[in-house]
């Protein structure tokens, strides 16, 4: 059963059409990652889906229910949160209390939400750094409190916008451990991903678009074989130079 | 923690006995510092916690005091419940000023703009309107009794502003601590990521300025029948706009006790520096004196006195 159905998904700027009559599921459960080259639309895809840009056309279903005309908070409410490529910390508050914002989404009791924020404070691993404020965080650790506050709004489906971007490889391999627990607790995730490592080794199924438009489906190995899209990352020449 | 709550204790039971000792002259200035403290406090919840600013907050000091001098004047009412009249009034014009500036985007610099324009409108009205005085502002006649909110003397009003001062850091106490105040904060923080994470930025950015408002416009009434005139000017003017921020934001914005720190420091130096240089022949001087000391600590101690404060304090209230 699909957790997210986008179907025929068309979001313009102006003359520019970012998103090209898209249609994609993500399934419950699974791990999907959303690749393609720089400017191919993905960040879009993720604005509308949550609810921060209106698409001109298309459909977007959740759990079976339309979520066209909903807000972001209430989007986030029904159980998608997404995080954002650019994090966004609470700069002058404290890791603790970023985290807890995102659990008082489910719990009244401020006593019951520092709770859970510890417990997943714990487990994203910055029990170390709780207290301090999030602009004192080096770039790995706020976009793993970036993370960290969007599991704390208990979501069925997390929309990862290149959680992995500018982190070495060590790094990445932690962060590859972390969202594989996160998915074993079953959260299904959508993920956009330009750091292939991280995309090859958590994807079940992955979805390449380039101008808007999807131009491959399918598993990661078999994807990125695909001439399509080794076209939309390396250009036609690359391809014309193997096969000559 | 617990040292911090002594050490709170003692101030109060300070400023408790202090009136045995003050001369008249004194407690006016400690009415003011309560005063504006108070001011400062309530503005504090909008723009010190939300971060929405508002360089219009005399305008809910003016209907505050209008509201109930006028209910008290036309009706008889007792300024004690006119004051939660006013207070309701405020927060419905708040509500409807926050509705236009959150509804429809205005942020930032368009938002200030916003404010001001509604408090020199209603200014504007005001002067217009004869039931309210008109240009020439309201005398209050003196009638003292408890019913009037009017006292002989000034001990009463020194205990009343203190009170309203200490009330209204238990309220931002509670609403600091609280689940919607940790929202308010993360608005301020960063609205968008606050609404991706299904805080419902609409609903506490309008919750704030309805709570700011009445609790400011509490104060206007209580100015009011401190002062005995009312003109629109005054009550409604850019230099109360300017006054009442002035001090949060040198004690520590966005801080529980930043507005009283910022008022015990800038008042007193207000209303002695005014009567000084006013027996000079400079009148208008201490603005300047208190210009300089503005953009100074906006300069060097950006977060506030208070931070500093709390360093210097840290070793005595970390002992258990």
């Amino acid at each position: 059963m699909a957790i997210l159905t986008i179907q025929h998904l068309t979001k313009k700027f102006g003359g520019l059409i970012a998103v090209n009559d898209l249609s994609f599921e993500v399934e419950t459960g699974e791990i999907l990652g959303l690749i393609g080259p720089n400017g191919a639309g993905k960040t879009t895809v993720f604005s509308c889906i949550s609810g921060f840009e209106t698409p001109e056309s298309g459909k977007i279903d959740f759990q079976g229910q339309s979520i066209l005309k909903k807000l972001p908070f209430e989007i986030c409410r029904l159980g998608m949160v997404r995080t954002f490529q650019i994090v966004k910390p609470f700069p002058a508050i404290s890791v603790l209390d970023n985290v807890m914002v995102g659990a008082l989404l489910r719990e009244n009791s401020v006593v019951k939400a520092e709770k859970e924020a510890h417990r997943i404070i714990h487990f994203v691993g910055l029990e170390k750094m709780k207290d301090t404020e999030a602009k004192g965080l080096p770039l790995p650790l706020r976009k793993r409190l970036e993370l960290a506050r969007a599991l704390a709004t208990k979501p069925g489906l997390l929309l990862l916008d290149e959680v992995m971007a500018g982190l070495n490889p060590t790094e990445v391999d932690e962060l590859i451990k972390l969202i594989q627990e996160i998915n074993r607790e079953g959260v299904s995730i959508l993920m956009i991903e330009h750091v292939m490592r991280g995309v090859m080794a958590l994807s079940h199924r992955v979805i390449v678009i380039n101008y808007g438009q999807k131009i491959a489906e399918g598993k990661p190995d078999v994807v990125v074989q695909n001439e399509a899209v080794i076209e939309a990352y390396l250009g036609k020449e690359f391809i014309n130079a193997k096969s000559a | 923690m617990n040292r911090t709550y002594i050490l709170l204790g003692l101030i109060l039971a300070v400023l408790l006995v202090l009136p045995l000792m003050l001369s008249k002259y004194m407690l006016g200035i400690f009415i003011m510092m309560y005063y504006y403290a108070y001011l400062g406090q309530s503005w504090n919840v909008l723009t010190g916690y939300t971060g929405h600013i508002s360089l219009g907050h005399a305008l809910y000091v003016g209907i505050g005091a209008y509201t109930s001098v006028f209910l008290a004047q036309r009706y008889g009412l007792s300024p004690w419940i006119g004051m939660f009249a006013g207070g309701v009034l405020a927060s419905l014009i708040g509500l409807f000023l926050g509705f236009l500036g959150f509804r429809f985007g205005l942020r930032g610099v368009y938002f200030v703009i916003l404010t001001i324009a509604f408090a020199e409108i209603t200014r504007l009205i005001v002067s217009h309107i004869d039931a309210l005085g008109s240009f020439t502002g309201i005398f209050l006649d003196f009638n003292p009794s408890f019913k009037n909110f009017q006292f002989k003397g000034n001990i009463p009003y020194y205990y009343i502003s203190l009170g309203f001062m200490v009330m209204s850091l238990i309220v931002v106490r509670i609403l600091e601590t609280s689940k919607a105040g940790r929202f308010m904060v993360a608005i301020r923080e960063d609205e968008e990521a606050a609404k991706a994470l299904g805080v419902n930025t609409f609903k506490y950015n309008m919750f704030a300025i309805a709570v700011s408002a009445f609790m400011t416009s509490l104060g206007g009434c209580f100015y009011a029948n401190y002062i005995f005139y009312l003109h629109p000017n005054t009550m409604f003017g850019m230099s109360l706009n300017i006054e009442l921020i002035l001090r949060p934001i040198v004690g520590g914005l966005g801080t529980l006790f930043g507005p009283v720190v910022g008022s015990f420091i800038l008042t007193p130096l207000s209303e002695v520096s005014r009567a000084y240089f006013a027996k000079g022949g400079m009148e208008g001087l201490h603005l300047v004196i208190y210009g300089i000391i503005t953009i100074l600590v906006v300069l060097f101690m950006p977060k506030g006195i208070i931070v500093y404060l709390k360093k210097w304090l840290k070793p005595i209230l970390s002992k258990e």
